[in-house]
C-alpha cells in the first residue's frame, strides 16, 4: 500500500514538473505546477504530516499558483513563444549526453548508497503523541521557532530581497531622473 | 493541556549575532525610506556605509575577544562562532563600505533599493562564511545571490546589464538545483544538515563503508554547486560576462563579496564535515585548481576589455584559493592547518583588491563616456581608454598601479603574502606540482596586469583632446575608496606580521 502511495504521488510530480517546463502556454505549466505540488502533498500525508499537507495545499496549490496565473492573465502572455533559435546546434546533443550520464551516475549512486543509511533526525514524532490531534502542529513550532529560527529568520530577509529586486527592476523610471 | 510548557527555546547571545542585526538593521531604515520623501543625494548611501561600518566594528571586537573564548556555535548550532567566520564578515564589512562609498558617486544609483540590496548581500555572505548547518548556508546562498541578480540588472540604461543579470540569474539558479541536490544527499546518507554534526558522525564511524556511493555523489555535488559560486573553471563562462555587463561599482561587489562567501562555505564544509573523505574530494579538488589557474590566466591576457581582463583574473585567483584548500585536505600533514588559514587571508586581501581595481576602473570609464559621446554598444572600459591616465592624473595612477601590482603578487604589497601563504601551504604539505603550477600561473597573469600599466603609463591618449583639464574627477568618497584600499594593500604587505600571528587561530573551527 505505502509503495502503491509512493510510486503514484512520485509519478504526478515527475509528470507535473515535467509539464511545467515542456507545455509552450504558460496557463498550462502553470497548472502542471499544481500537479507536482498536490503530489508533494501526498507524500506530506503518506509520512503523517497532516498539517504540512494542508498548508502545502492551501499555500502553493491553492494561494500560491493562482498569483501565477493572476500575472500571467495581466501580463498578457497567454500565447505561446517560439524561442527556439539554436546557435550551437552540437550543444543540444552533448547537453543531452552529460545529462543523461549525471543521471546515470546518481541512480546508481542512490540506489546503491541505500545500504549505508544512518539514522536521521526525529522528524515528526507521530507515534508519540498518538490520538493528540494538535501533535504535527506543535513539533513544527518547535523546530521552526526552535532548532531553525536563524534559517527562519533569514527566509524573512530572503522575501524582503525578492520584493525589493522586483520593486527595482519593475519599476519605470521617473520623468524627473536622468 | 499545557501549551508552552514543552517548548525549549534556543539561548540566543545577542552580542554575538550584533553583527548580522546591524546589517539587517541598516536595509530596513533604508526600506522605510520609501516612506519618506526622496533624502539628500548622498544619505542612503550614508547609512548603508554606517550600518556596515557598525557591522564590522562589531566584528572586529568579537574577533579580538576570541583570542580568551573558546569557538562555539550560536542558536543551537545554527552558526559558528570562530575567528575563521570572523575574519571573512570583517573583509565583508569593509567591502561593503567601500562599495557604498563608490556607489554614491554613480549617478545611475543614488537608489535606496540598491543600498538596500548591498546590505542584504552583505548579510548573505556574512550568513554564508558563519553558517554551520546546511539549511542555514543555503539560505544565505540564495539572499547573496538574489540580492546579486538584481545588482547586476540595475543599469537600466544598459541592454548589457540587464543581459549580465538575467544571465547570472539562469545559471545562478541551475548551480543552486546542484547544491540542493547534493545536500539532500548529504542529509539522506549522514542523517543531518549540521557541517561540525555530519563531521562527527562521519568521524564515528568504525571503518569508511565500502560502499560510499550516494554520500560521494554529494559532495561532488555541493563543489559544482559551490564552484560555479567561486568561478573554479569548468563552471566559470558566466563570470566574464556578468562581470562585463554589470555596472562597474556593482562588479567589484560581486567580486569581493561573492569571492569571499562561496570560498569560506566551502573551505569550512569541506574541512569541517568532510576530513574523513579528503582523501576522496581532494583529487577533484586539485584538477580544478589547476585547471582554474592556467585557463583563468591565459584567456585573461588575450582580453581587449579591461573589466573581461580582471573577470578572468578572479577566476585566475580562486584557483590560487584552491591550492590552499587542497593543501588543506591533506589532512595526515601537520601543516594542514595552513591550507586552511592561506586560503582565508588570500580571499580578504584579494576582496580589498578586487573592490579598490574595480573602483579605479569605474572613475576611468565614467571619464571615458564623459569625454567621448560613446554610442550604445561602445565599451568605456576597453583598454585604449586607459591610454595615457598617468599623464593627466598621476596619484590616480599611482594608485591603480599599487593595486595592480598586488594583483600580481608583487613583494611589499599584500598580493604577495597571499600568493606566498598558499604556495608555503602547497610546498609543506609536499604539493609540488600545484606549487609550481601556482607560480606559473602567477607569472602568466602579471603580463596581464603589466598591459594595463604600460597602456596607463607609456601610451598616448588616442584622442589628442584629454589634456589635464579633462583629467578624470574624483569625488572624495571615490578618494577615500581608492586610498584606503591602498593603504591597506601595502600596511598589510609590508607589515604583515599581525595577519602571520593571528594565522594560527584561523585554522580552529567552532565546532
Amino acid at each position: 500500500m505505502e509503495l502503491v502511495v509512493f510510486v503514484l504521488a512520485s509519478a504526478m510530480m515527475l509528470v507535473g514538473a515535467l509539464g511545467v517546463i515542456t507545455r509552450s502556454n504558460p496557463v498550462h505549466a502553470a497548472l502542471s505546477l499544481i500537479l507536482t505540488l498536490f503530489g508533494v502533498a501526498v507524500h506530506f500525508v503518506a509520512l503523517e504530516a497532516y498539517f504540512l499537507a494542508a498548508v502545502q495545499i492551501i499555500v502553493y496549490a491553492g494561494a500560491i499558483v493562482v498569483l501565477f496565473l493572476f500575472v500571467i492573465m495581466l501580463l498578457g502572455v497567454d500565447k505561446a513563444e517560439d524561442l527556439a533559435t539554436e546557435p550551437l546546434v552540437a550543444q543540444r546533443w552533448l547537453a543531452g549526453i552529460a545529462g543523461l550520464g549525471l543521471l546515470g551516475l546518481l541512480v546508481v549512486a542512490v540506489s546503491r548508497g541505500v545500504e549505508v543509511l544512518r539514522p536521521r533526525g526525529n522528524g515528526l514524532d507521530t507515534a508519540a503523541q498518538g490520538a493528540d490531534g494538535d501533535a504535527n502542529i506543535q513539533q513544527l513550532a518547535q523546530s521552526v521557532f526552535g532548532d531553525y529560527v536563524v534559517a527562519f529568520e533569514l527566509t524573512s530577509v530572503l522575501l524582503v530581497v525578492a520584493v525589493v529586486g522586483t520593486v527595482m527592476l519593475a519599476r519605470r523610471r521617473m520623468a524627473g531622473e536622468a | 493541556m499545557d501549551i508552552a510548557g514543552d517548548f525549549l527555546p534556543p539561548t540566543i547571545e545577542w552580542f554575538a549575532l550584533s553583527p548580522y542585526i546591524a546589517l539587517v538593521a541598516g536595509a530596513l531604515i533604508l526600506l522605510l525610506g520609501s516612506l519618506t520623501p526622496q533624502w539628500p543625494r548622498g544619505w542612503y548611501g550614508l547609512v548603508s556605509a554606517t550600518s556596515a561600518g557598525v557591522a564590522g566594528v562589531l566584528s572586529v571586537l568579537q574577533f579580538a575577544n576570541l583570542a580568551d573564548e573558546l569557538p562555539r556555535t550560536l542558536v543551537k548550532g545554527a552558526l559558528a562562532h570562530d575567528r575563521f567566520g570572523l575574519l571573512a564578515l570583517i573583509a565583508i564589512c569593509v567591502a561593503v563600505v567601500f562599495t557604498s562609498m563608490t556607489t554614491v558617486d554613480a549617478d545611475t544609483s543614488d537608489s535606496l533599493e540598491h543600498f538596500a540590496l548591498l546590505l542584504t548581500a552583505a548579510l548573505g555572505a556574512a550568513i554564508m562564511v558563519t553558517a554551520n548547518d546546511l539549511v542555514v548556508s543555503f539560505l544565505g546562498i540564495e539572499t547573496l545571490s538574489l540580492s546579486l541578480y538584481v545588482l547586476a540588472a540595475s543599469d537600466r540604461r544598459r541592454s548589457a546589464s540587464q543581459e549580465a543579470g538575467l544571465k547570472y540569474f539562469i545559471l545562478g539558479g541551475f548551480a543552486s538545483a546542484f547544491l540542493l541536490y547534493g545536500i539532500a544527499l548529504v542529509y539522506g546518507t549522514t542523517g543531518q544538515t549540521s557541517i561540525s554534526g555530519i563531521g562527527s558522525t562521519l568521524a564515528g564511524e568504525v571503518s569508511v563503508p565500502r560502499n560510499d556511493a550516494m554520500l560521494l555523489a554529494g559532495v561532488a555535488l555541493l563543489l559544482v554547486g559551490f564552484g560555479f559560486k567561486v568561478s573554479l573553471v569548468p563552471f566559470h563562462s558566466w563570470t566574464p560576462d556578468v562581470y562585463h555587463g554589470a555596472p562597474t561599482h556593482v562588479t567589484g561587489f560581486m567580486a569581493s563579496l561573492g569571492k569571499v562567501a562561496a570560498i569560506v562555505a566551502l573551505v569550512r564544509l569541506f574541512v569541517v564535515a568532510f576530513p574523513t573523505r579528503a582523501d576522496d574530494w581532494r583529487p577533484a579538488v586539485f584538477a580544478l585548481a589547476v585547471l582554474t589557474l592556467l585557463v583563468g590566466s591565459v584567456l585573461a591576457i588575450v582580453q581587449r576589455d579591461v573589466k573581461r581582463m580582471l573577470a578572468y583574473s578572479s577566476i585566475s585567483h580562486a584557483g590560487f584559493m584552491m591550492v590552499g584548500l587542497e593543501a588543506a585536505g591533506r589532512i595526515g600533514s601537520s601543516s594542514a592547518s595552513d591550507g586552511v588559514s592561506s586560503a582565508l587571508v588570500y580571499v580578504v586581501l584579494y576582496s580589498v583588491l578586487a573592490v579598490g581595481s574595480f573602483a579605479a576602473v569605474s572613475v576611468v570609464s565614467q571619464h571615458a563616456s564623459d569625454v567621448t559621446s560613446t554610442s550604445e554598444g561602445q565599451s568605456t572600459t576597453s583598454l585604449d581608454a586607459f591610454n595615457g591616465v598617468a599623464k593627466t592624473n598621476p596619484v590616480f595612477a599611482l594608485g591603480f598601479t599599487v593595486l595592480l601590482l598586488a594583483q600580481a603578487g608583487v613583494p611589499l604589497t599584500s598580493g604577495f603574502v597571499a600568493k606566498f601563504g598558499v604556495i608555503r601551504a602547497a610546498v609543506s604539505t609536499e604539493s609540488y606540482v600545484l606549487a609550481v603550477l601556482a607560480m606559473v600561473s602567477a607569472v602568466i597573469a602579471a603580463y596581464l596586469y603589466l598591459r594595463i600599466m604600460v597602456s596607463m603609463w607609456l601610451s598616448v591618449p588616442a584622442s589628442g583632446e584629454a589634456t589635464s583639464a579633462l583629467a578624470p574627477k574624483l569625488s572624495l568618497p571615490l578618494r577615500v575608496t581608492l586610498v584606503s584600499a591602498v593603504a591597506i594593500t601595502l600596511v598589510l604587505g609590508v607589515l604583515p606580521t599581525w595577519l602571520l600571528d593571528v594565522s594560527d587561530s584561523l585554522a580552529l573551527f567552532a565546532r
